[in-house]
């Protein structure tokens, strides 16, 4: 398994922290998960009294690595403070930089991403992009210090799964040693098996699990199909055809009739 | 009978002391303010009194306690309105109101023409939504002030003080109600941010609550009368500052032109910011340790649960009965 800034991770789940019933619920569902690492956003909660605290005591209780984000963010400048906020708050070099171009499909501002992706690594931080399956700005993260690259399945808590097969596959050849995270968009484990089939090194998901009836019931399932699509991506998957291919020889079988 | 001193004159207090009182208990109510005010959670609250409605969110106890809210509340006040509740989204967010369908109960399914029906300020924006016509809502400040006067009428001492329940319990059985404000003595007790708008918008009428759902800023809308509407409520994790946040306000009055243009035009009476109470299930607990009963932890149901939790503290402290939302565990 590729390192997340030389960290290895010990599942390919990363689980957010939003919209969950209770805390109980919460913490529930990342112990059936197996989650490795857990997202967090401060944007809502911050505030110079660090009014979220108890919040955040109960996320690093969770015993996961902690990935604070700047969901919410719309410019360079605010994603930069909130980043700088986070990484006081949870004293960890990681940050899941997301800059919102649009407030409707909440698709990422690649130009502001960039841009507040150099910002960030030039003080030492380690990023972790939202960004969309664009091979170009992939390359221009990557010239910006990124190491990981996070690519949307589909707009953010909308459950469609994987919009774009085609792209994702030419990143996944495209950068072949960059860890790739499928972030955002699924909604069903099946689509989370399918991204780690795809070879993807991780899938982050959050509303999908939270907006559950059960939360913790389809945190196991996503576990288990996350796990079920990286133990067929390192199995070598045979290549689909468009004839039969009979699995038992022809030759040699009895003539019964 | 007991004589029992209660701390906090909240939701949770009143209504404490109003089921001790209703089972022959000699009370005291003891609260830093002289009276209900802004300072207290229960000021801002919304005042649904929608156990089925939460079912959305909330866990089984909720939606099953919480139905004894509004005999208990039309009982002891006149504030109850029984009109049920509607829940509608915009066309776009229809998978919500479908999800919100799947988690609740005790609802019909009604069309553009029902909508209109039920109100008819709402005629021709929504196509479908949910009647739960069940539920009921009320003023809180009006329950609140006349429950007070109902405990007073009954006996029932109130005292303005400072107090720590502890020194209080070591005179006497003491319930500590003081919601929030018992955080340094509760650790596992946290804050859930809530912030709230009054309007006056007497162009628009609405008989009933409203819930506006959004994937990202759900609203409702209450009916206060005359032409005014309380406006909520934001769920954060994290205390509570000052302030309303400029986002918050924005969400807030966003959802309600969408609900219906007209707000545009409508005064903004008071902006409300508080903590909620709450433990890490989001369910109330019942502490005991010797003579001190600590109750807490109402979240987003304090009008709802109130009744059922002051009815389990009467049943401790009568009958020894063991409540179901006790702590042992805190013990």
């Amino acid at each position: 398994m590729r390192d997340f800034y030389g960290t290895t991770l010990s599942s390919g789940l990363m689980l957010g922290t939003a919209q969950y019933p209770s805390p109980a619920i919460l913490a529930e569902a990342f112990q059936r998960s197996a989650a490795s690492v857990a997202t967090v956003s401060l944007r809502r909660e911050s505030g110079q009294d660090r009014a979220g605290q108890d919040f955040w005591q109960l996320i690093r209780d969770l015993g996961v690595h902690v990935l604070p984000n700047t969901a919410g963010c719309h410019t360079v400048k605010e994603a930069v403070t909130t980043a700088q906020m986070a990484r006081e708050v949870f004293d960890t070099p990681w940050i899941k930089l997301e800059v919102i171009g649009d407030a409707d499909t909440l698709q990422p501002d690649v130009f502001g991403l960039v841009e507040a992706a150099r910002i960030l690594t030039e003080d030492g931080f380690q990023v972790f992009p939202y960004t969309t399956e664009d091979l170009v700005v992939a390359d221009r993260l990557l010239d910006a210090g990124c190491e990981v690259l996070m690519p949307w399945g589909a707009p953010i808590g909308s459950g469609l799964g994987l919009n774009n097969v085609f792209g994702l596959r030419a990143l996944r050849a495209h950068f072949p040693d960059v860890p790739l995270v499928i972030d955002a968009g699924l909604g069903l484990p099946s689509q989370a098996a399918r991204a780690m089939e795809l070879g993807f090194d991780a899938v982050l998901l959050n509303t999908a699990v939270a907006k559950a009836g059960d939360p913790a019931a389809m945190a196991k399932a996503f576990a288990l199909a996350v796990r079920a699509g990286q133990l067929a991506a390192q199995a070598d998957p045979m290549d689909p055809r468009d004839m039969a291919a009979p699995s038992t020889p022809l030759i040699g079988k009895a003539f019964l009739t | 009978m007991p004589d029992i001193t209660i701390i906090g004159a909240g939701v949770a207090g009143l209504c404490v002391a109003q089921a001790l009182l209703d089972r022959g208990g000699r009370v005291t109510v003891v609260d830093r303010h002289a009276t209900a005010g802004p300072h207290a959670c229960s000021w801002w609250a919304g005042g649904m009194l929608a156990p089925f409605c939460e079912g959305e969110s909330a866990e089984e106890p909720v939606v099953r306690l919480g139905q004894e809210a509004a005999d208990w509340w039309q009982a002891h006040t006149h504030a109850v309105h029984r009109c049920g509740s509607l829940v509608i989204s915009p066309a776009r967010d229809r998978a919500d109101l479908a999800r919100f369908a799947r988690r609740t109960s005790n609802f019909r399914q009604i069309n553009a023409d029902e909508i209109a029906a039920l109100e008819p300020d709402l005629a021709g924006r929504f196509t479908s939504g949910l009647f739960f016509e069940n539920e009921a809502h009320l003023s809180p400040r009006a329950a609140l002030a006349q429950l007070r006067a109902r405990l007073e009428i009954g006996g029932t001492v109130f005292v303005q003080a400072d107090a720590d329940p502890d020194d209080f319990a070591k005179r006497g059985l003491t319930v500590d109600c003081r919601g929030f404000q018992a955080r340094s003595d509760i650790a596992d007790l946290r804050g859930v941010k809530g912030e709230m708008l009054m309007l006056s918008c007497p162009q628009i009428t609405l008989t009933r609550p409203i819930r506006l759902l959004h994937p990202r800023a759900p609203l409702y809308i209450v009916p206060r009368g005359e032409g005014v509407f309380m406006l909520g409520a934001t769920m954060i994790e994290g205390r509570a500052g000052k302030h309303i946040t400029a986002r918050a306000l924005l969400e807030l009055l966003s959802a309600a032109y969408a609900l219906h243009p007209g707000f545009a035009e409508a005064e903004v009476l008071e902006i409300g910011v508080d903590s909620r109470p709450a433990f890490s299930n989001n369910l109330p607990r019942i502490r005991r340790t010797g003579d001190l009963i600590r109750v807490n932890g109402l979240y987003r149901h304090g009008f709802l649960l109130a009744p059922a939790v002051a009815r389990m503290v009467a049943d401790l402290i009568f009958e020894n009965i063991t409540p179901e939302v006790m702590d042992e565990t805190a013990a």
